[in-house]
């Protein structure tokens, strides 16, 4: 069986980054997770950063310098997506929002996501549910039940407040991702943005007799 | 092989030294760079068709025909001619004309236009883009080649019993090209055709132009106008050159850093890597252009852009000597190399005559007296047909029934 493709995206602005770190996380139990399942599974991690120029050039002048295109033809052909951005200003990040946009509207139809956050403090976890996963909806992807959002104080590890630890979260957000990734296969699937979608004859009512 | 210039009529400050130019100034500029494109020996000069400031080419034929009376040997065609907002009985009339005047010296591109807000202005609906373009063609296409017509669609009021006049020059309709960026749509409406396609390669990379003008020979060959290779293929090109490369980046590094379309994004080194834009001496403009050769195949028309972005008259001048004096002959020379026989030239009114008069004298349109009537007695003119007449006229002259009757294209 061929492997499943994991693209994990991450829109941390910092190195190192919190973002990245939970970013790694979510990517390292989704792997565990699937190969519990006896799945494997590979990983590819792009950082936003690093194509920060490209992104914007792309929204300029409407085509991906090649770096970039490389990264959204990843992310297209995916068989699961875990994209963490940190939140700013009660949302997530220009920088994660402009990539979104970039992306095209039909490329992540059908495709698993694990929505991760990271912030100052644990005010902004439902960013996660109000921001970013309208996001994916609309694009017709699939993102799993749990997000999982990371203060400042929970890399301290303790579950204080009464909820979950942030390695409990991870773990049960990475077993949601895993069942979905489990049983899609989109990265086997051709994506020719380039095909027709109907012979011209139909375009044209008929007439043309085709 | 055809080469030439494209203009979109810009009008564009200056960075170098702040000043805008006037529409008058402009206009008059662009008559006087087409007729220095003729004298350097360039074939063709396009006229781009805008309907809003900063750009000055609302009617592109008034401009061409001038043109035209200035000029001898020079195409005229354009880039593009607004095939969504354009009511096509008009082009059919415009183009027609500028045939008669220039003596067949007029081709068209075709384009879906780039500016959302034109749709309203001309009581379009951008969410139609497409259908639009599909079925305006489809129209005009048959104006062109048949002298009466009856037709109704979604976009427009119906037909009966409509002429376009004049009848094309000699019976044959100006040549189309469809140009696109990024339409696979387009490609197969050319090809559908047997029209031309001109890629815009200028702001994308060189595989999507690969992948787009692949598709428009595969679907060429599909629907039996010829082999894959023989399909009219037109590039688009940018570029700046001095003689020496130093110079030329050096010159136009303003330009482009302050250009409307990719101004401000990715430096000029980036965009000449990752697009066609060549800033160098003439050399390096012959060796990118001859590269073009590598992924798309032998192709018939390069058209490049050179007086945009607020570049002075002078420069652009400038500029056309290089390409008339030193670029294109050696280009003529290089990709008539290993040009396989089967290959055609692009296509020309001469060409276009002899394929369907062969020796025969073209039709030449005469009408019959003005009955300002076409639906009940015969035809309009004197050479038509009079059993295909009569065949047009034994179904219904109005509604659905008329439009499913039509004349053998």
């Amino acid at each position: 069986m061929t492997a499943k493709k994991i693209v994990v995206v991450s829109a941390g602005l910092s190195t190192p980054s919190s973002t990245r770190q939970l970013a790694d996380r979510l990517a390292a139990d989704a792997v565990a997770a699937l190969g519990e399942r006896g799945v494997e599974a590979e990983v590819r991690t792009f950082e936003l950063r690093e194509l920060a120029h490209d992104i914007t050039n792309h929204l300029l002048l409407g085509f991906a310098p090649p770096k970039l295109e490389e990264a959204l033809d990843a992310v297209a052909s995916a068989d699961g997506l875990i994209a963490v951005t940190p939140i700013f200003t009660t949302s997530y990040a220009g920088l994660f929002k402009s990539f979104i946009d970039v992306i095209d509207p039909q490329a992540l139809t059908d495709l698993p996501v694990l929505i991760g956050a990271t912030g100052g403090t644990p005010r902004h976890s439902l960013a996660i549910d109000y921001a970013i996963r309208p996001l994916f909806t609309y694009l017709h992807a699939v993102p799993v039940t749990t997000g999982v959002f990371a203060a400042t104080s929970d890399w301290g590890g303790s579950d204080g407040d009464g909820v979950r630890s942030l390695p409990d979260r991870i773990f049960r957000g990475a077993e949601e991702f895993a069942d979905l990734v489990e049983r899609t296969d989109r990265s086997q699937l051709v994506n020719d943005p380039f095909q027709l979608d109907r012979p011209f004859g139909h375009l044209i009512g008929g007439l043309a007799g085709e | 092989m055809q080469f030439g210039i494209f203009t979109v009529s810009d009008i564009t400050q200056d960075p170098t030294t702040g000043r805008t130019p006037t529409e008058a100034e402009r206009i008059q500029a662009t008559v006087t760079i087409a007729k220095h494109a003729e004298e350097v020996g360039l074939d063709v000069f396009a006229l781009g068709e805008h309907h809003n400031p900063p750009f000055w080419s609302s009617s592109p034929t008034t401009t061409l025909a001038y043109i035209a009376g200035q000029t001898s040997t020079l195409q005229l065609s354009t880039a593009t001619t607004l095939i969504t907002t354009n009511d096509p009985v008009k082009i059919a009339e415009d183009y027609a004309m500028l045939q008669h005047v220039s003596g067949g010296r007029a081709d068209l591109m075709l384009g879906r236009g780039n500016t959302g807000p034109v749709y309203p202005w001309f009581g379009k609906d951008i969410r139609q883009g497409l259908p639009l373009a599909v079925e305006n063609y489809e129209l005009l296409h048959r104006l062109w080649r048949e002298d009466v017509v009856d037709w109704s669609g979604k976009f427009r009021t119906p037909l009966q019993g409509f002429t376009s006049t004049p009848r094309p020059l000699d019976g044959v309709p100006p040549f189309v090209w469809h140009g696109s960026i990024r339409t696979p749509e387009v490609a197969e409406q050319a090809a559908f055709y047997g029209d031309g396609f001109f890629a815009n390669h200028i702001f994308w990379p060189a595989s999507h132009t690969q992948r787009m003008i692949a598709l428009y020979r595969q679907r060429y060959e599909h629907h039996g106008h010829g082999t894959a290779a023989q399909a009219i293929v037109g590039l688009g090109g940018q570029v700046f050159m001095r003689k020496n490369s130093q110079d030329a980046v050096r010159d136009f590094r303003p330009y482009f850093d302050n250009a409307p379309v990719y101004g401000h994004g990715p430096s000029l080194e980036e965009f000449t890597q990752q697009t066609p834009l060549t800033v160098g001496s003439p050399q390096e403009v012959i060796d990118k252009t001859l590269g073009f050769r590598d992924y798309v195949g032998d192709y018939q028309r390069q058209l490049y852009l050179l007086d945009h972005a607020g570049l002075p008259l002078k420069t652009v001048l400038e500029q056309l000597d290089l390409l008339g004096g030193e670029v294109v002959p050696v280009l003529r020379e290089e990709f008539a190399k290993d040009r396989p026989a089967e290959v055609p030239d692009a296509p020309t009114h001469a060409s276009l005559v002899r394929a369907k008069y062969g020796d025969e004298a073209p039709r030449q349109a005469t009408p019959n007296a003005n009955r300002g009537d076409n639906l009940t007695v015969g035809s309009p003119y004197q050479d038509t047909d009079v059993d295909a007449t009569a065949a047009r006229q034994s179904g219904s002259a109005f509604g659905p029934a008329a439009t499913r009757q039509g004349v053998a294209r």
